[in-house]
């Protein structure tokens, strides 16, 4: 199973959480632009990897169990977003790869593809 | 602890206001879980709650949600005032939705709102009445197992 900094390291990410800890087991990876689907679909407990950037994506992680967030296309969260996911431990990664890269990065080191 | 000593707690949601959206569910997730009650059904009671928070947001004026837990169950109604909804039945099925552009931009109005409600109770009862609101009623049940 990889942890939270084997993913970083494959989607050469950046933490922009830095005080978080990255050796955290993922056992599940969920990619969606739209809340409504990691509310209805995603199991608890996943990295959710998208390219939406609001508090909303905060919200519906912390509601929905969500492990860590990364985001595609190296969009980073403002400030507001970012001070809600460190005052919840929500661990956050930006990284420049498309949501079709980092995905395939991803799902290649999962023997189940993660999902 | 029975229906006369339950824990009750009333939340007001006003239509419209975004940047507070999810609030009120992420304090009755927090409640639930000081309460003592287990992870699937917190996790369960807060995504509901999330959707139909999001539902006074996206289509009511002003709305409410009155929880009520005893250790065996929680219960959440949530009533509206709003525009109410013309067929019931139609927005219950995945995918029906009459979200704006802008809705669907923050990730929402997918049409999967009523439907993943109905998904994570184990009893959910709908009332609506045009250029009124609507009422809700979510049950969800300690023993039970749903996703």
């Amino acid at each position: 199973m990889l942890t939270l900094r084997e993913i970083k390291n494959l989607l050469s990410g950046e933490l922009l959480t830095p005080e978080m800890n990255l050796e955290m087991e993922c056992p599940r990876v969920f990619a969606s632009d739209l809340m409504s689907d990691v509310l209805a679909f995603m199991d608890p407990g996943s990295i959710l990897v998208t390219g939406l950037v609001n508090t909303h994506v905060i919200r519906t992680a912390r509601l929905a169990d969500v492990t860590a967030i990364v985001f595609v296309q190296g969009k980073r969260p403002d400030a507001m977003v970012m001070n809600e996911a460190k005052l919840h431990n929500l661990p956050i990664i930006s990284t420049s790869c498309s949501m079709f890269e980092a995905c395939s990065r991803i799902s290649r080191s999962f023997p189940d593809g993660g999902r | 602890m029975n229906e006369e000593n339950a824990y009750q707690q009333e939340f007001q949601v006003k239509g419209g206001d975004f940047t507070r959206a999810g609030e009120v569910s992420c304090e009755i997730k927090n409640l639930l879980k000081e309460l003592g009650l287990s992870a699937p059904i917190v996790r369960r009671a807060a995504i509901a709650a999330y959707e139909a928070e999001m539902n006074i947001i996206m289509y009511a004026w002003q709305g409410r949600l009155d929880l009520s837990v005893t250790p065996d169950r929680v219960r959440i109604v949530v009533e509206d005032k709003g525009p109410g909804i013309q067929d019931v039945e139609l927005a219950l099925s995945e995918g029906y939705s009459t979200a704006t552009p802008e809705m669907r931009e923050l990730g929402f109005g997918a049409g999967m709102g009523l439907p993943n409600i109905k998904k994570n109770t184990d009893d959910f009862r709908i009332v609506s009445e045009v250029g009124r609101g609507t009422r809700l009623e979510m049950t969800f049940l300690g023993n039970g197992h749903k996703p």
